[in-house]
């Protein structure tokens, strides 16, 4: 990103300056020195702006100012007021803006094709019934010989109501009514149709073709080929043709192609609707509290460390750390998560996400691109955008497939032409028959369903994943997901919550102290010391609001444990040796003791003044869901490992407890990547599942690696999936849905594939000789605008994936 | 057959030659983007039913930053996909939207449209 807003350093003398920032805007439309001066005037005259210089050989403004009193869009406002074109660079926009302008150029390409679409249509079904009586009128010259089929069989049914109904449209002259098609068809064209001609003579010039080429070609070469018809005739006529003509036909393909893509515009913008209704979640103002006021102001303008206060039902407008108040916040709409979690002084609050009833305020973090809610955004953008590799395949067909379907067009005319001609009818309806037939090749070869069968499926599958609380990254590992077959679970801060609990306190039988006691004695002892299990004992005294003591002759026995004396009572902590040490009898405990370390916990003694007082338990807790987690995998087939470096003893321990038979303990973090590559080489497509802190180089090594999300940072760079939730639940998630994303593209490339496949064959009239069948270019018409809209429809599916 | 059915068929022949020859074979614009201030190579390109120009001789190794300005609103063009690169960006109608990458070593990367109809390459030196 080109970074436009950068801070200024202003020197005046020694007072402090004042805040500025710096904007280069680009300002177009000026072409003299007045120009420019005009435009530096003007901005300099605005309140807040300490200097303003334009160039008008680069053809921008650069403005500092003070970004307390004025921002860049009132900067752009400014020079839009005098007359010269200004607009905020691309790049600087955030990924809300971009989705929001793309938004509206599709809502607007959806609105306008479908205008386009329904006056086309009464236009179409009007120059039908016109040229009902023009057919009438030549087709006592060669019945049914060179028609179009479609139009014969409406004439055949519908010309004797018509002839009853409007007598008076069969007295006027057809000549007249050439011409009045003529002038109907062209405006169509001129109108609906005119970005198809436009587009495909600009694709032209650039030695390229696509669609709109097809559509071009085949209609225009309808309306050539009636002009002549109708200013002519006597040109068909002397060769034994009947001056037919085909405005109905320009005008309803016309029509038909813009029904189907104004269809296709609607369920594009669908695909993109979970997206959308992220970015819809940043709230546009936040009231913050400066100089002891609270005032509103947009989200843009919050700084870092500014405090922001949040009511009841309230939307959290930034990232953010609660200063003061609690209450619960609903996260289902980043998370996945659908109960409420509570939130209270110290813990971080998400942006975008749902106040419940308490109100709190706190101090904004990370904002603007680099809050959670942008990075989602932007991470789910990118991922909409990438590829998955099995779109190879439809790009391959994709970038030849124009050419080669004009390529079939001239030579079905040829073959058509030849083999009518040769069967003894004249020229003239030689060159109708093949013509229509030829026509009939490019309207219903479509490269658009082919275009749209992947990027579509991934499109849905990225946003409903974003919905679950599953980021995934892209569709390649979308792809990849799809054919896991071993899940590598780590142990520590993935199954595990990665934070040490004191999950069991003991008192002794004629223990000296209570419970409470006990735990504040060793909770004020641990604080003074380093090791990782004592964090947790200081931990539960805070959360259960017991009071920590001042610690005299403080001492760390390494490798045994602590001792020290506390309001005149010797205290000491540590092991079975520690206790050993002091002539402690650990015996009316060993058995529980026992029993805890089985179950793979740390076990502590306290002795007060040298008598045994008791034994803490400390592990680190299983995740709750990690057990529902394990087996919904299990369910589907897949190989769960759990990889942790801790003994063996401890890792089978938890294994057993989550319901996974296949351990791998004592693993360094280098392990980790080994181990991956044996499964790969085993041959088994496999995925790492870890916290990304330790176990990045395995999550970046593994097929797929996917990340525990600890909510505040998304973009874990090793990961292809990241899990919102922290825990294990997203995974079967993430599969199953790349599993079924999987199958919606396959389907979507082979329907793509084969409608072309089939619907060229017999446009071409490949069925002709054998079943006599003919597709009209009408009929070919509404069969193409079918197919992407059904591509599309079937990625939408997707959005109704449900988690187990 | 009558001399009209082959020259039908020699036409036929000769437009299909033709048709393929314009569409893949024939040289297409190239450019040479201008090393601009700062080691950024800009290059302007401008997106109207293709890519103009649709191959830019660029330096490897140095960040390329392209002006895409797309002059119509045909959604054929609407994206702008740099698959070496995984970028997929959305061009607005009428805008200039600058895509930044940086070729790591000599080579072609192709770029194309969001349905890869439209085709562009930069070559890296």
């Amino acid at each position: 990103m080109t970074a436009t807003h950068e801070p200024v350093e202003h020197v005046h003398g020694t007072e402090p300056a004042p805040a500025s920032e710096r904007v280069v805007i680009p300002v177009t439309g000026m072409t003299c020195a007045a120009c420019q001066a005009r435009v530096q005037r003007t901005l300099g005259k605005v309140a807040g702006v300490s200097d303003a210089s334009v160039n008008l050989m680069m053809g921008n403004a650069t403005v500092s100012y003070d970004p307390a009193s004025t921002s860049p869009d009132a900067l752009v406002d400014a020079i839009r007021a005098t007359g010269y074109g200004a607009e905020l660079p691309v790049a600087d926009r955030s990924a809300f803006d971009e989705q929001e302008a793309r938004d509206a150029a599709q809502q607007e390409e959806f609105t306008g094709l479908r205008r386009k679409a329904i006056v086309s249509g009464i236009v179409g079904v009007i120059a039908m019934v016109v040229s009902m009586p023009l057919m009438a009128a030549t087709a006592h010259m060669a019945p049914g010989a060179t028609t179009d089929p479609f139009m014969r069989w409406m004439m055949t049914s519908m010309t004797p109501a018509l002839r009853s109904a409007a007598p008076w449209l069969y007295a006027i002259s057809p000549v007249v009514l050439s011409y009045a098609l003529l002038v109907l068809t062209l405006g169509v064209m001129a109108w609906a149709g005119r970005h198809f001609y436009v587009r495909a003579w600009a694709a032209f010039r650039h030695h390229s073709a696509d669609m709109n080429t097809l559509i071009a070609v085949g209609t225009g070469a309808a309306f050539v080929y009636s002009v002549i018809a109708t200013v002519a005739p006597g040109f068909f006529v002397r060769r034994g043709v009947p001056p037919d003509v085909y405005y109905e036909a320009v005008v309803i393909i016309i029509a038909l192609i813009l029904t189907g893509n104004a269809f296709e515009a609607r369920a594009k913008r669908q695909t993109s609707s979970a997206l959308r209704a992220l970015a819809q979640l940043q709230p546009k103002t936040a009231r913050v509290v400066r100089h002891d006021r609270e005032i509103d102001v947009p989200v843009e303008d919050v700084h870092a460390s500014d405090v922001v206060i949040v009511r009841p039902g309230e939307r959290i407008p930034v990232d953010g750390e609660i200063v003061s108040g609690e209450s619960a916040v609903d996260e289902s709409m980043l998370t996945g998560e659908s109960l409420p979690v509570k939130k209270t002084a110290g813990d971080r609050v998400i942006g975008g996400t749902i106040n419940g009833t308490g109100a709190f305020r706190y101090r904004a973090t990370t904002l603007g691109a680099d809050s959670v809610l942008a990075q989602i955004v932007k991470l789910m953008r990118d991922a909409q955008g990438s590829r998955a590799p099995i779109q190879a395949l439809a790009d391959r067909v994709s970038s030849v497939f124009v050419p080669t379907v004009i390529s079939l067009a001239i030579a079905t005319f040829v073959v058509w032409f030849v083999a009518v001609h040769v069967g003894g009818a004249t020229t003239g309806a030689a060159t109708v028959r093949g013509f229509a037939t030829a026509v009939a090749v490019l309207i219903i070869a479509c490269p658009c369903a082919m275009g749209l069968a992947v990027p579509t499926a991934v499109m849905v599958a990225t946003g409903k994943g974003a919905e679950l609380g599953v980021l995934i990254k892209g569709g390649e590992a979308l792809q990849r997901a799809g054919d896991i077959d071993t899940v590598v679970l780590d142990k520590t801060g993935t199954v595990t919550m990665g934070k040490p609990d004191v999950t069991d306190i003991v008192l002794a039988p004629d223990a000296p102290v209570t419970r409470d006691e006990l735990l504040a004695l060793a909770a004020s002892l641990e604080k003074s010391s380093e090791h990782p299990l004592a964090d947790a004992v200081v931990r539960r005294a805070t959360e259960e609001g017991i009071a920590t003591r001042t610690v005299a002759m403080f001492r760390s026995i390494t490798g045994r444990g602590v001792s020290g004396m506390i309001d005149g009572t010797r205290v000491a902590i540590g092991n079975a040796a520690l206790m050993a040490d002091r002539r402690i009898d650990v015996a009316p405990l060993h058995a529980d003791a026992e029993r805890l370390s089985g179950a793979a916990r740390g076990v502590m003694y306290v002795a007060v003044n040298d008598r045994l007082a008791g034994v803490l338990a400390v592990a680190d807790p299983v995740r709750p869901t990690s057990r529902t987690a394990v087996a919904r995998l299990r369910a589907m087939g897949l190989d769960v490992i759990l990889l942790s470096g801790d003994t063996r003893r401890t890792a089978e321990s938890i294994a057993r407890e989550v319901g996974i038979d296949h351990v791998v303990a004592e693993v360094l973090p280098d392990g980790k990547v080994a181990e991956v590559e044996r499964l790969q080489r085993d041959g088994h497509v496999v995925a790492m599942v870890g916290d990304g802190v330790n176990d990045a180089p395995a999550l970046a090594r593994a097929d797929v690696g996917i990340a525990i999300g600890t909510g505040t940072d998304v973009a874990v760079e090793a990961a292809d999936v990241a899990l919102m939730r922290g825990d294990v639940t997203g995974v079967a998630d993430a599969i199953r849905l790349s599993r079924r994303t999987m199958r919606t593209m396959k389907q979507n490339l082979f329907w793509a594939l084969i409608y072309n496949v089939i619907g060229i064959p017999v446009a071409a009239g490949v069925l002709y000789p054998a079943f006599g069948l003919l597709l009209s270019p009408i009929l070919a018409s509404a069969a193409m605008a079918f197919s992407s809209v059904s591509v599309v429809s079937n990625s939408l599916r997707l959005r109704a994936f449900r988690p187990a | 057959m009558t001399t009209v059915d082959w020259v039908v068929i020699a036409a036929g022949v000769a437009l299909i030659v033709w048709v393929l020859w314009f569409f893949f074979l024939a040289e297409q614009g190239a450019a040479t983007a201008m090393a601009g201030t700062g080691g950024v190579q800009d290059v302007s390109v401008r997106v109207h039913g293709g890519y103009e120009p649709a191959t830019i001789r660029v330096k490897a190794g140095v960040p390329v930053r392209l002006h895409f300005d797309r002059q119509e609103t045909s959604s054929c063009s609407e994206e702008i996909v740099f698959p070496d690169f995984n970028v997929r960006r959305f061009l607005p109608a009428f805008q200039e939207t600058v895509v930044e990458v940086t070729p790591p070593r000599a080579g072609t990367y192709e770029f194309t449209c969001g349905m890869s109809m439209l085709h562009g390459r930069l070559v890296a030196e």
